[in-house]
């Protein structure tokens, strides 16, 4: 096998074991805030492939860095699974080119790409126990890898991965969140030259996931070795990436930072696959100086010029409210600090509250609002119950304004200029 | 009296495997209680003593005054939702909704408007021609709530019905299982391994873990007050903050915690006397003073960890999860790991200085041994 290039990175990690994977923390460099390099480790170009009658691929480009964690975001039959298939090279492309480290490896055998694949269902031997399900890969013939090797990475994978008193259990055992372990170990204690993971944590419980996600994000930087990550999981997306591509019926919709993708999605179709609820999206009208909905409800100053009509996006936790019913509390149910906020919040055109879901830290609202239904999200338990009447205000610049025509295919966004400014970030 | 009442119930298996320990649980009419827990608590197994899928091996089950525990499943007037939709694929919409009052003998033309008047107020009325192979897994699951709906049983039990739902359709379909649930006030018992779920349903949620009841209270009690060490970490996305370390409720101010890791002292803003059920002392006390020294664990919601450049612990940023909405910062601090929610407006760089503060109202104190909330 082809030594891993990047294993120089790697060999910090060999010898002090978990320590080092841990240490994500402390430890680690600071001040390393953007995961970007100079130059691109995996670089797609044109990549095309059809499946039978389905377009998989419609001509993908995109680039992943050498130390980045680059989630690929979409919804079932976006083209996902052919992406990275055809990254591994178990598809041919029937277009386009795939490099790596500025080599072409397009036509390259899967086993010449030194690549890892850890899948959605934790494929493991079940009647191996753990220790035979992670030398196997390094058995591999032509591996030859000298034994205390061997044996020298199982011990630093368990560690990392925390399995380390499973190693003699049988496969078939084992928990769900266990298995998915060893198979991440299994992949890791290759050392390839890139990871890439077909949503892994899918089968998983929610709470499992939710840790797995934060150990998945500190292993691969400790690894120092990239990672394109898939999944239809906005939080996933959102929580792991340092970029994010969104891919729909085998296109890249959009590519950025979450932050950037989050706040300034090109298109309809990208801002409603990130954010739980999604984002609110109501047809507006210029009359006078504002935007208007539907039947009438105003909803914010219009900027002077421009099109007549427009699809505002507005996110469940940018609208603010004030309750509107004879409660004897009638206190602003929501944390009303910010001095910037939309002065149009007409009582004349209140919502009415339907379901009220308590989640912790927020609670989110479904309203009757505007002629149609809005998610609102306030912090904390307020006093709002179904039936109320609120008054919802959106925050002012923390609107985003479509090209009506774009709400079902990518479009050029029309970004009011006081968008913040994703702050501090790349 | 209580409609529906679980009695010392208990289910083991032929192998000898106890799948429910003994539970009790009074649910009133009208409530909608959800049933929470990690794979293999108990809960699905309670659900289907109730609906009487399976036979309880002791214990009873109590149904609006009458005993049911034996009772076939038929007879329980208890509507079933399922996690996956089992619809008859040659029927449509319409003719699968009728099934079961037409099994029943209903008469064609009740059945026509209970099959409208249903669709209505779910707003299926354009699917009611399809078959259910044209329909999405959203909408299939529709049609199986609507299925349980049709009945007017009097109790409606649901397994995971959102389970094979992707997160858009999940949500939709909560806020129609809660809006009819509020409308037509059926006793609704429902199961999920999901806490958010349980949080935005729930009158009550029951916290299950091995067979067992850890919590029942609702979602507010249960998210704030924790019963337990395991209700605190399974309630809440992420769950509890936990810091080892001592309670030292002896002196004359309020009572302090003292951290294992760092030795960082935590006033406590509750009076000394919540503390006295403190587990035995792990150190024999001075001889002559009446110090209680205890082995504890501090709980603490990342929403209540805050940074202040005032504040009394000192940490490093470990990793920052941006949510959209809001970002999950974990922290390595003097305490240890500590998760902390912030707003989304600003970027700490990993490796970042912080000082943080824990919100002394805000605080859970647990015994070390018995992990019970103090």
């Amino acid at each position: 096998m082809s030594v891993p290039v990047l294993l120089s990175a790697g060999g910090n990690l060999g010898g002090r074991g978990a320590g080092a994977g841990a240490g994500a923390g402390a430890g680690s460099p600071s001040g390393h805030t953007s995961p970007v390099t100079a130059t691109p480790f995996l670089s797609l170009r044109g990549l095309s492939k059809r499946l039978g009658r389905t377009q998989a691929l419609a001509g993908i480009s995109l680039e992943a860095h050498a130390d980045e964690l680059l989630v690929v975001l979409g919804p079932t039959g976006a083209g996902k699974t052919t992406l990275l298939r055809t990254i591994a090279g178990l598809e041919q492309p029937d277009a386009g080119s795939i490099s790596m480290a500025g080599r072409d490896v397009t036509t390259l055998d899967p086993a010449a790409r030194d690549i890892a694949l850890v899948f959605q269902n934790f494929s493991l031997y079940p009647r191996w126990t753990v220790r035979r399900n992670l030398e196997f890969p390094l058995r591999a013939p032509g591996r030859n890898l000298p034994e205390p090797e061997i044996q020298r990475r199982i011990g630093w994978a368990a560690e990392l991965l925390k399995i380390a008193r499973l190693l003699d259990r049988e496969a078939s055992r084992l928990s769900g969140g266990e298995m998915q372990r060893v198979a991440i170990g299994r992949a890791i204690v290759r050392r390839p030259r890139l990871f890439l993971m077909d949503e892994p944590l899918t089968n998983l419980d929610a709470k499992l996931r939710e840790a797995l996600r934060v150990e998945l994000v500190e292993l691969r930087r400790a690894l120092k070795t990239p990672m394109v990550f898939v999944t239809h999981d906005q939080a996933e997306a959102l929580s792991m990436a340092d970029r994010i591509v969104v891919l729909s019926e085998g296109r890249v919709l959009q590519t950025g930072t979450p932050r950037e993708i989050y706040e300034r999605p090109v298109s309809p179709l990208v801002a409603l696959q990130l954010g739980q609820p999604a984002i609110n999206l109501l047809r507006v009208r210029r009359v006078g100086g504002n935007w208007v909905a539907a039947d009438g409800t105003p909803l914010l100053p219009a900027e002077p010029s421009g099109p007549d009509e427009r699809l505002l996006g507005v996110r469940p936790e940018d609208i603010r409210l004030r309750v509107l019913s004879d409660a004897p509390q009638n206190q602003p149910a929501a944390a009303t600090t910010t001095a910037a906020s939309n002065p149009i919040a007409d009582a004349s055109h209140p919502a009415v509250v339907r379901v009220v879901e308590y989640i912790g830290p927020t609670t989110t609202l479904l309203c009757d609002w505007a002629g149609g239904q809005v998610h609102v999200v306030i912090p904390r338990r307020g006093t709002v119950r179904p039936g109320d009447h609120i008054i919802p205000r959106i925050q002012a610049g923390r609107a985003i304004l479509f090209d009506p025509s774009s709400e079902s295919t990518a479009g050029s966004p029309h970004l009011p200029s006081t968008l913040p400014s994703p702050g501090g970030s790349p | 009296m209580s409609f529906l009442i679980l009695d010392g119930l208990q289910k083991t298996y032929p192998d000898g495997t106890p799948a429910v320990r003994g539970i009790d649980l009074s649910i009133e009419r009208g409530e909608l209680i959800v049933l929470l827990g990690p794979s293999g608590c108990g809960k699905t197994t309670t659900l289907r003593m109730i609906a009487g899928l399976e036979l309880a091996t002791g214990g009873a089950i109590r149904m609006g005054g009458q005993d049911v525990t034996r009772l076939r499943p038929s007879r329980r007037d208890v509507g079933m939702v399922f996690q996956f939709y089992a619809l008859y694929p040659h029927l449509t919409v319409r003719e699968n909704i009728a099934f079961p009052l037409r099994a029943a003998g209903v008469p064609a033309d009740q059945i026509r408007s209970r099959v409208d008047a249903v669709a209505a107020r779910m707003e299926l009325g354009r699917l009611l021609a399809s078959y259910p192979k044209q329909l999405s897994g959203g909408d299939q699951q529709k049609i199986s709530l609507a299925l349980a709906i049709i009945r007017h049983p009097a109790v409606y039990l649901m397994d995971e019905p959102l389970g094979t739902l992707d997160a858009d359709q999940r949500l939709a379909m909560r806020e129609l299982i809660r809006a009819e649930q509020l409308a037509s006030k059926v006793t609704t018992i429902y199961v999920t391994h999901d806490q958010e779920e349980a949080m935005s349903l729930a009158d009550r949620i029951v916290v299950m873990e091995g067979g067992r009841i850890r919590q029942v209270g609702t979602p507010a009690e249960v998210y704030d007050h924790p019963a337990d060490l395991f209700v605190a970490a399974f309630v809440g996305s992420p769950g509890m903050n936990f810091i080892p370390g001592e309670l030292r409720p002896e002196g004359a101010g309020p009572p302090a915690f003292v951290s294992t890791e760092g030795q960082i002292a935590i006033e406590l803003s509750r009076p000394r006397g919540d503390f006295e059920r403190a587990s035995p002392p792990s150190r024999p006390s001075q001889p002559g003073g009446a110090s209680r020294v205890s082995r504890a664990t501090l709980g603490i919601r990342c929403e209540h960890v805050h940074e202040d450049p005032d504040g009394s612990i000192a940490g490093q940023v470990l990793t920052e999860e941006y949510l959209g909405s809001a970002s999950n910062v974990h922290v390595a601090s003097e305490l240890g790991r500590l998760v902390m929610r912030t707003d989304a407006t600003t970027t700490r760089a990993r490796g970042a200085r912080v000082r943080l503060r824990l919100d002394p109202d805000q605080i859970s104190v647990f015994d070390a041994s018995t992990e019970q909330r103090l």
